[in-house]
This record gives C-alpha cells, sequence and structure tokens, in this order.
C-alpha cells in the first residue's frame, strides 16, 4: 500500500470542513434527514435491488393495522398534473403477517425502520403500538391518523383534536419508542393539532399527509377512481405543504418530518428551511426511485456552497421580514 | 431487475397508431424472460410524471424492443421521440410465462391487438412450436403475423369487422380447434395476452375445457416494484380471495388462481 503522509493543509488546499447530516427525531438519530414516505416504499425490500437502502436517514414502512387488511377496489391510483391521486385504502398483511413476512429483512438494515400503525379504534393503535414495542429493533412509530381513504380510522382521529390527543396518549402510554404523528392536511389550523400531538407526547411530527381530491372521466362521467375520491400526492401539493410545516413549526418544539411532492435537494432544503428537521420523500419513489440518493447528495453540495457545517442550520432558518 | 438509461435505436410506426422502439440495453438485454415488461420514463412528458409498463416485444443481441399503441399521453410522446433520444427504463420486471416443455402440451397463443408484443419472446424460445390466434378490431390492429410465421408457427387471424381473416372474435378459432373432433391432439395449453375482456373469455374457456392457461394481465401501474399497490386483482387464496400485484406476482397469473366473480 502506498503510504499517504500529505496532510489536508498542504500545497494551498482548503481544510474541508466536516459536515455533520445527522438529526434526531425523539430519542432516535438518522445518519442524515432523508427517509421515504409511507406508503411509497412498500417494506423495503422491494427497492432493495435498485438503491442501497443503507445510504437513507430511515426506511418508512406501509401502515399496518392489527390484522390483514384487503384494501379498496381498482382503480386505486389516477395520474394528474404533476401529481398522483390514490385511494389504495392501506392494504396491508397486519402485525402478524409484517413480523413474518417483512421484519427478518428490515432488521438486518443498519439504518432505522419507522414502523407506520394505524387502527380503527384508539384501542387498536395502542395495540399495534405495544406489538411494535415487543418488537426489538424497531427505529421509531408513526401514527397514521390522516389516512383519507379508509371508512373508519385514519384520518377522523388526525381532524379531531381530541381523538388525536386520545391516540397519542394511549400510544404513548404502551411504547417508549419514538412516537412520530402523521398530520392529516385537511384542517382550518395546523396549530392546535400539532400542539396537541406535542402535549399528548409525540416526540415528532410528519407533515403532511395527501390532500382529499378526485377526478372524474368527461367521457363516461364517471369517477376515475373507484373508491371516489383519494388523496393527492406529488409535487403539486409541495407549496401547500411547506406553508403547513411553517405554521406548525412556529407551533411545537418537536421536530417536523417534512414531505410532499420532494422530487430532488432544492425541494427538501425549502421544508427544512420552512421548519423541518428531516424529510421524506414520497411519490417521487414510484418513478425516480433513485431520488432520496440524489436528495441527499444535493443537501451535501449545498451546504458545501453556502459553507454551513451543520445541517440543523437549516431547520426554520426562512427569513421573515416584518413590516 | 435493472434501472438504467438506454439510448433509443429506433421508433418506427407499424401500422396506423401502432409503433416499435429498440432501444440499446446490453446489460438488461439478456436478463428478459418471455412475459416480462419494462417500465419506462418518458421525460419529456414533463408534468405526467409515471412511468408507463410495457410488454417486451423481442430481444436481439444487446437490445430489446416494445410495440405499443399510440393510446394516451405517455405513448404519444413516446412517438415522437427519435433515435439517440434516451429513456429511463427498470427492466426486465414481472413474473412471466412458463416455457412449454419439447413434446410436452401444444401452445396455443391468443392476443389481441398489442397483447402480440407480450407473446413473441414465448414463440420464439418454446421448444414446442403451436398455434397463434390473434384478433383485433380491423386489419391494421393485427401486429406481426409474419414475424410469428417466420418462426413457424401457424397464425390464425380474426378481425370484428372481417378485413382481415375470419370475422369475428379470437376465441372462436380458438374453441373450433380445441373442440375439432378430427384434431389428433388433446393436450393444450393456452397463453394469453389482451384486453380484459378477452383474457376473461380465454379463462372461461380454460375452466370449461379443464385446459391449463396462463394470462398476461394488463392494468395501469405506478410502481412497477410492488410497493404501491395499483395494479393489483383478485387472486384466490384460502377460502376467499386476495389483491395480488400484477407487476410483481404478475403479469403471467395461471387462470384457475383468478377471482373473476371479484374482478372489476
Amino acid at each position: 500500500m502506498k503510504s499517504k503522509v500529505q496532510s489536508p493543509m498542504s500545497k494551498g488546499s482548503e481544510p474541508k470542513a466536516e459536515i455533520n447530516l445527522s438529526v434526531k427525531i425523539g430519542s432516535l438519530t438518522l445518519q442524515n434527514p432523508v427517509t421515504v414516505a409511507s406508503g411509497t416504499f412498500g417494506y423495503g425490500v422491494e427497492y432493495a435491488q435498485l438503491l442501497d437502502l443503507n445510504q437513507l436517514g430511515a426506511v418508512v414502512v406501509k401502515g399496518i393495522r392489527l390484522g390483514p387488511v384487503r384494501g379498496n377496489p381498482t382503480p386505486r391510483t389516477v395520474e394528474v398534473a404533476s401529481g398522483l391521486i390514490n385511494a389504495i385504502g392501506l392494504q396491508g398483511p397486519g402485525v402478524d403477517g409484517f413480523i413474518k413476512k417483512y421484519w427478518p429483512f428490515l432488521k438486518g438494515l443498519k439504518v432505522p425502520t419507522i414502523i407506520n400503525i394505524w387502527g380503527t379504534t384508539v384501542e387498536e393503535y395502542a395495540e399495534v403500538a405495544r406489538r411494535f414495542d415487543a418488537l426489538a429493533g424497531v427505529g421509531a412509530l408513526e401514527l397514521n391518523v390522516s389516512c383519507p381513504n379508509i371508512k373508519e380510522g385514519g384520518a377522523q382521529f388526525g381532524t379531531d383534536v381530541k381523538l388525536l390527543a386520545q391516540v397519542v396518549a394511549a400510544c404513548r402510554k404502551v411504547t417508549q419508542l419514538p412516537l412520530i404523528t402523521k398530520m392529516s392536511p385537511n384542517v382550518v389550523n395546523i396549530a392546535p393539532f400539532a400542539k396537541a400531538a406535542e402535549d399528548a407526547g409525540s416526540d415528532a411530527l410528519a407533515i403532511t399527509n395527501s390532500y382529499p381530491a378526485m377526478a372524474i372521466d368527461i367521457e363516461t362521467r364517471k369517477p376515475k377512481l373507484a373508491n371516489i375520491t383519494g388523496g393527492l400526492t406529488g409535487p403539486c401539493i409541495k407549496p401547500i405543504a411547506i406553508k403547513l410545516v411553517w405554521e406548525a413549526a412556529k407551533a411545537v418544539k418537536i421536530p417536523i418530518i417534512g414531505m410532499g411532492g420532494i422530487q430532488n435537494a432544492a425541494d427538501a432544503i425549502e421544508f427544512m428551511t420552512a421548519g423541518a428537521t428531516a424529510v421524506a420523500v414520497g411519490t417521487a419513489n414510484f418513478y425516480a426511485p433513485q431520488t432520496p440518493l440524489q436528495v441527499i447528495a444535493g443537501i451535501r453540495e449545498f451546504m458545501e456552497r453556502k459553507k454551513i457545517s451543520d445541517v440543523r442550520e437549516l431547520t426554520g432558518s426562512v427569513q421573515i421580514h416584518k413590516k | 431487475m435493472l434501472e438504467q438509461t438506454v439510448q433509443i435505436v429506433s421508433n418506427e410506426r407499424d401500422t396506423d397508431s401502432y409503433f416499435r422502439l429498440v432501444a440499446r440495453a446490453p446489460q438488461i438485454a439478456p436478463l428478459i424472460q418471455p412475459g416480462q415488461f419494462a417500465h419506462v420514463r418518458v421525460l419529456p412528458m414533463r408534468d405526467a410524471l409515471l412511468r408507463r409498463p410495457f410488454s417486451i416485444f423481442q430481444v436481439e443481441g444487446e437490445t430489446f424492443s416494445i410495440l405499443y399503441k399510440n393510446i394516451g399521453k405517455g405513448t404519444e410522446v413516446l412517438s415522437r421521440m427519435r433515435s439517440g433520444e434516451e429513456l429511463e427504463v427498470i427492466a426486465p420486471l414481472g413474473h412471466g410465462f412458463t416455457l412449454p416443455n419439447a413434446g410436452g402440451e401444444i401452445p396455443l397463443l391468443v392476443a389481441g391487438g398489442y397483447g402480440m408484443a407480450a407473446m413473441y419472446l414465448l414463440a420464439q424460445r418454446s421448444p414446442q412450436k403451436g398455434i397463434v390466434f390473434v384478433g383485433g378490431r380491423r386489419r391494421v390492429d393485427i401486429l406481426c403475423e409474419k414475424e410469428f410465421q417466420a418462426l413457424g408457427w401457424e397464425v390464425r387471424v380474426t378481425t370484428e369487422d372481417g378485413s382481415h381473416g375470419e370475422k369475428g372474435l379470437v376465441t372462436q378459432p380458438l374453441l373450433a380447434e380445441i373442440r375439432n373432433p378430427k384434431s389428433e391432439i388433446r393436450n393444450y395449453k393456452l397463453f394469453a395476452c389482451g384486453p380484459t375482456g378477452m383474457l376473461k373469455a380465454v379463462g372461461k374457456i380454460a375452466d370449461e375445457l379443464k385446459i391449463p392457461a396462463e394470462l398476461s394481465m394488463d392494468e395501469h401501474m405506478c410502481c412497477g416494484v410492488g410497493v404501491c399497490l395499483t395494479c393489483v386483482i383478485p387472486v384466490k387464496a384460502g377460502n376467499g380471495w386476495e389483491y395480488q400485484r400484477t407487476c410483481t406476482e404478475g403479469p403471467v397469473f395461471d387462470s384457475r388462481q383468478i377471482a373473476w366473480e371479484a374482478a372489476k
């Protein structure tokens, strides 16, 4: 092996500043702030052939309730300008199916797995949380109180301050795992919801889920989704999600994971500037699976260019001019 | 499964609104099995973000091709792309056809319209030759008939308007062949790709006459790799059925497994 004694200071080269990309979500440390949005990344294993999952901040799996869920009839998704409306209906294997089929792979990853959970009652949320609390190696739990595509559960909890607080408190009681509450965008003012989740013991907020939406085939006059309505995601929702993050960040002290239409590092940095500590890439995974890794690289380049040594400096750095 | 940027070698009109696109993909081409598909991102689509799935038609050396119909926003933009331009491709994807064994069941291939595209590799690589039944609305919907003949397969054509071959639906000559009392062959297997209505009819024939059948389902997709759960179809499981993914468990399913009563 060639000996390499050249110091980084020699020959006039500038010392390369160490860049910190790691962030904390409650007690959980992420090696970088880039995660994936629940429901857009399966259970991780599906993308393992296309990208190195160990480069991510965390893997976030699709929503799981106690038992298996068949999901909604088809068509379940429809492409719209710069976005996608989906009404999958949280199809999934349930807790036992997940542990049997997917956990052996996920627990072998070097990066944390965040498990998105849901139920149709407060008790079910708590029971699912308890089950995952008993599973060694889980990174954090994300409480899905904001899915618009199921008749019971989901958004009904995220759009009622009292129910939201009950769900968070019930899960808090049964686990010390970091709890991330995935907020519904479908509220007049997100601040009291964000505060309610924080007060009930949530360690972080995920903002946001999909926006209720609809598309109609004008030839047949039928809705394009079997479920009639669905949730809108993708780049078209980014500016509204940015505003929600900004508003929530003013209301709470706990970290926010920002998401909604992130396609590149600039989008991710915008969310962080608005107040997010970490971000999640969602719909872009469907058409450009390398996006999360490109976002990580792009954040690093941006920090080098702006001479920012710690990614946490980005969080909430938006400059609001007061009159 | 590989995710790569590939270069278009040619993209020519076949008949009417059908096009053939050849892409140079030296690493992907050797991996392709009959019945698999490519998930293609057409970057010039701009505000239409999703990839489009296409059955892989032919494989030749370092290239593979698709045979597609200009049917919507994605294929319209795709049809205007020229050689030298690039596509982002994830391929090969999905669970394809089972190759017939030499001396085994006689394969009867049933195709509707661009469903023919999914059949070519199967016919080419099958050690056992059989008959291709191809149907379409008009003459222009009958694709690559000569190429199947060149492989040594008999091709029987039907069109709904009678402009080419027998007038009617593709299932008519199929049934006639199977039921022909003079036919010495009794050991058939069906392979089909086409519109859902045609696949359902083929599935029914297979069921009633107790013939094995593999059906390649054509469903809308988003991710193509099994995460979004857009492309699901009802498949028998236990005492009932469950949704399975066309992109991953399919696109080719054993017809006996499909829970048609639950399908849309």
